[in-house]
Parts: C-alpha cells; sequence; structure tokens
C-alpha cells in the first residue's frame, strides 16, 4: 500500500464515441483506494463504457484514463486489477472446464511459458472455493447456470488477489442464492481493503457494502455521493424485488 | 493384411511424416476452433497455392516459398480480423480467391508446367515424401505443438475471452500473430500430407470429435492429438494396403471417427436417459415431500 495516495481508478474528462454518436460527454471519475462505489443508471446511460474505457477496453477519444496513477495505455501490473465482465466471452466452442476458466485469472501472476506454480493452483482453488463451485470445478461451463457463470467470472477475478475489482453488471439475472454469494465474497474483499467498482441495474443484497454511488444518464454524472433513496413502490421495505428485469426499473435511477 | 509394403523407405517416410502433421494439426485446430475460425484454414490453404507456385517460378522448394506466403496472408488475415470491420469478410474472401487464381495463374507461367504437380499439392502426395522433406516436417510439426502446449493457458485466455486476456496483461496481439503464423506453418506442412484442399479437416475434425464428449479444454486439446495420430497412421497403413491414396484415406478415417464418437455419445446419452427414467430417484426416506417446503429458500 506504499502508493495509496494513487487512485485506483481514474477518469478524467473521458468521452467516447461509437460512430457519430457520443455515449460518454467528458465524465470525471476518481475512485479512491479502499471505496466501494456504484455506478448506477438506465440501460444506454453509458455505466459499461465508463468502466471499459478505465479499463482501457473502450478508447477515450478525449480525455484520460489512469489505473494506479499511470496512464491505462501504459499500465502493466494487471495483476492489481480483476475484472469481470457481463458475461462468459462468446469463444465457447470448445468445452471449458470451470477450473481453466478460472485459471485464466491467475496469468497475470504468471510468466508466459512457465508451468503455474503451487501458489498459483493453491490460489485458484481458495477462488473456486471462495464461491461455492469447489464441487463443479470440472464441469464445463456451458453447463452452469446463469448465477453459477457468473460467479466462475468473479472466482476468475479472485484469482489474480487484486487490489480492485471491476464489476460489470454482476447481479444482472442472478438467482438470490448466487447474489448472496457474490455479497459475501465482495464483503470479504472491502474489509480486506480492496477497492470496488461496479456497475449495477439495482443494487440488491449488494446495497449495505456500497460507500459511493454514481448515478449516469445519457453519459453524463448527475449524483455522486450516498446511495439514492429508491422512490414509489420500491421505496416500501417490505418490497421485495422478485422482478429483477422489470421495465419499470429502468427509469429508477434516472 | 499384407503390410510389407512398409518395409520400403518411402512407405516409412510417408507414415513418420503423417504421424507428425496428425499431432501437430489438431494442436493448433483447437485454438482456432475456440475462436470461432474454424474455416481459417481453408483459406491459407488458398493462399498457399500461390507460395506453392512462386516456388516453382523461381525453381527453389515450394514447401519455403509456401511457408513465406502463407505467413504473410496469415498476418494480414490477422490484422483485418483484429479491426473487426463489417468488411473484414469480403477482405477474406479477396484474399482466398486471389490465392487460388494467383497460384494457378503463377503454375501456368511458370516451366515444367505439369498438372500432376499442382495436383499433388491440391491432394497431397505422401509417398513421394524425401528424406529432406521429412526433416522440414519433423522441424516444423515439433516447432508447432511444443509452442501451442506450452503456451496453451495463454493462448487459450487469448481464444476465450479476448477482452479478459487484454485486462490481465497477457500478450494478446503477439498470441494472435502467433497463432496466424503456427496456422500457417502447419497448413504448409500439412499440404504435403492431405492436400491444400483437405487440410482444414486435420485442423478441425479431431477437434470435433472430443468436442462431442470432452468436458475441458485442455482434454480435448490432447485428445485431438490423440485422434489426429490415429486417424494419420491408420489412413496411410490402409492407403498403403489398399493401394488408395493416403491423404483422402487420412480425412476419411478422421471423419469415420468423429462419426463413431456421434454414434457412441449418442446411445450413451439415449441409455442414460433411460435409466434415469425407470430408476425412481433416491429420495432418502419414502415419505412424500411436504407440500409447503418447496418455495422461497432465500425470503
Amino acid at each position: 500500500m506504499d502508493k495509496s495516495f494513487e487512485p485506483p481508478v481514474a477518469v478524467r474528462h473521458g468521452v467516447v464515441h461509437f460512430g457519430d454518436r457520443a455515449v460518454l460527454h467528458g465524465v470525471d471519475l476518481r475512485v479512491e483506494a479502499g471505496q466501494a462505489v456504484a455506478l448506477l443508471g438506465a440501460n444506454g446511460s453509458g455505466k459499461s463504457t465508463l468502466i471499459k474505457s478505465a479499463l482501457g477496453l473502450v478508447r477515450l477519444s478525449e480525455g484520460t484514463a489512469s489505473l494506479f496513477g499511470t496512464p491505462v495505455r501504459r499500465f502493466r501490473k494487471w495483476h492489481r486489477v480483476g475484472y469481470v465482465p457481463q458475461r462468459l466471452g462468446a469463444g465457447s466452442g470448445v468445452p471449458a472446464s470451470v477450473r481453466e476458466v478460472v485459471a485464466a485469472g491467475r496469468l497475470s501472476r504468471r510468466t508466459i511459458g512457465l508451468p503455474a506454480r503451487k501458489r498459483d493452483k493453491a490460489v485458484i482453488e481458495a477462488a473456486l472455493e471462495a464461491v461455492g463451485l469447489a464441487d463443479r470445478a470440472k464441469d464445463p461451463v456451458g453447463t452452469l447456470s446463469g448465477g453459477q457463470q457468473q460467479r466462475t467470472l468473479i472466482a476468475r477475478a479472485l484469482a489474480a488477489q487484486p487490489e480492485l475489482l471491476v464489476l460489470d453488471e454482476p447481479t444482472a439475472g442472478v438467482d438470490a442464492a448466487s447474489q448472496e454469494a457474490l455479497a459475501a465474497v465482495l464483503a470479504d474483499r472491502v474489509a480486506d481493503g480492496a477497492t470496488v467498482l461496479l456497475v449495477a441495474h439495482e443494487l440488491g443484497p449488494l446495497a449495505p457494502l456500497i460507500d459511493r454511488a454514481v448515478v449516469l444518464s445519457h453519459g453524463e454524472i448527475v449524483h455522486d455521493g450516498p446511495v439514492p433513496e429508491p422512490a414509489g413502490v420500491h421505496a416500501d421495505p417490505g418490497h421485495v424485488h422478485v422482478h429483477p428485469h422489470a421495465k419499470e426499473e429502468e427509469r429508477l435511477w434516472t | 493384411m499384407d503390410l510389407s509394403i512398409f518395409g520400403y523407405d518411402f512407405m516409412m517416410r510417408a507414415l513418420v511424416g503423417a504421424l507428425i502433421i496428425g499431432v501437430a494439426a489438431p494442436s493448433v485446430g483447437v485454438f482456432l476452433v475456440q475462436k470461432r475460425m474454424a474455416l481459417i484454414g481453408d483459406g491459407i490453404g488458398h493462399v498457399a497455392l500461390t507460395g506453392v507456385a512462386v516456388g516453382f517460378l523461381m525453381g527453389t522448394s515450394p514447401v519455403w516459398t509456401a511457408v513465406v506466403v502463407t505467413i504473410i496472408g496469415a498476418v494480414a488475415i490477422e490484422l483485418i480480423r483484429e479491426r473487426g470491420k463489417a468488411s473484414g469478410d469480403i477482405a477474406l474472401a479477396l484474399l482466398f480467391y486471389g490465392g487460388i487464381a494467383g497460384g494457378v495463374v503463377l503454375i501456368g507461367m511458370s516451366a515444367g508446367k505439369s498438372n500432376a504437380n499442382l495436383m499433388s499439392y491440391l491432394f497431397g502426395s505422401l509417398v513421394t515424401t524425401s528424406p529432406e522433406d521429412l526433416r522440414t516436417i519433423a522441424l516444423l510439426g515439433a516447432l508447432v505443438t511444443v509452442l501451442m502446449v506450452v503456451l496453451r493457458p495463454w493462448l487459450f485466455a487469448v481464444s476465450q475471452d479476448e477482452e479478459y486476456a487484454k485486462v490481465s496483461g497477457v500478450p494478446v496481439r503477439a498470441l494472435n500473430m502467433l497463432l496466424a503464423v503456427t496456422t500457417a506453418v502447419t497448413v504448409t506442412v500439412a499440404m504435403r500430407a492431405v492436400g491444400l484442399l483437405l487440410i482444414s479437416a486435420l485442423l478441425v475434425v479431431p477437434v470435433a470429435t472430443m468436442q462431442q464428449f470432452a468436458r475441458g479444454f485442455t482434454v480435448t486439446m490432447f485428445g485431438a492429438m490423440g485422434l489426429g495420430v490415429l486417424a494419420a497412421g491408420s489412413g496411410v497403413v490402409v492407403a498403403g494396403v489398399g493401394d488408395l491414396p493416403p491423404g483422402a484415406m487420412i480425412v476419411l478415417m478422421a471423419l469415420g471417427l468423429f462419426v463413431l464418437v456421434a454414434v457412441v455419445t449418442g446411445v450413451v446419452k439415449l441409455v442414460r436417459r433411460g435409466l434415469r427414467r425407470k430408476r425412481p430417484r433416491p429420495a432418502g426416506p419414502s415419505v412424500p415431500e411436504p407440500l409447503d417446503c418447496t418455495l422461497d429458500k432465500a425470503a
């Protein structure tokens, strides 16, 4: 933690264009070490684009992005970052076991061409254990439920033992048990001093972890501070979220 | 079965060459299938024809000119793919047809214009493998196989989820280029065995066979390499005994293995399903589940 004054994530005046359409209009986002930040907003508000540009996966047409104080183009210490994409990559032509997918997360700490060390294997097993998939390690990921696939991706990110976790909609389309498992894993990482940046549609069981919410609307930040209170029927404490994809919620945070 | 033909050196060279290609081709093919680029071998095969023709024209070994031309072609394809533009498809088509047409015209221009020679590159000519050819096959085949096996975790990461590989610090671009180059090398090496028109079969069919029942990537890869050896070996033996074209025989053997595995896995699945239906589920006590315990574990 020698460089704890360097923000794990910093995007300055980030502008992103897809073709002629601007998706982000000069967004500033700075996440301090140890923070747990939720990026909220409707579909198409630019949440995923923002985290992808913070990681250098989407090119900024203006502005800068840096990780731990290093411009993302020159950033090399990828073992400090654990990324959880929305879903498993499309390359599913050949079967891959859960353990094989999780092991890919350890590559950022391995030297290319050299065999895995004992420590690498132990960390991979621990990551599988942490998300409750140790008993499914040999199964092909394609046979898992959506929630279990999501947990596989989280275990893959954990395998790098990162200081920063970036999660893209980790709760979307995930069963309640997997959401609880995710919340437990994240709580554990946050307690360990890790930084968390996640994109969400609704926070669900993650809400208690989050100490700052950034709300995006049409590519601009419209709120930055405590988690906004849900309005209407969602404010009712007895309200149960049994409809994770209901249309009415899309405008909830805007 | 009369195996006396294998007493001849040329037949042994054919067999050894085929076995090496049988191991090497699926080790590259598994990554191509995972990237959903199973047909890229065909395209590179088309380009290789121009390389062969350049060799004829210059009077040098066609294998080495083919290696150079296919590497250039494969790198061009990778650059087009990387851009990810819709026009990439068309660009590939242009490259492939250009490869075939260019090859045929160049061969027509070269001195000893014999069509038999062209045919041997289109459909393979294992039995004419010279000791020098065999050395080339062994060297390149071993190089490709060792690279694919040693770099397997990294190539797996790139082929499975390129974005994630990028944020893991995996050298995505270099590995994609490496895969393109090894594909080109494999295609030119395998061209001696099965011919340019059948190369993709050796890259892809053993992988597709394993895919039907394997549960992991490593198993698929090594299993496919084993099946490649099996198909190559049995293909050459059957062709030698029956006086049939070995290249095509190898491919038929690979396809035969695919069908065999498809039938066996199909039967196994049916039997399993049947067993499950017949046998009542092993519920602990025979008391039926009380109705009120089935809902809302989370609530």
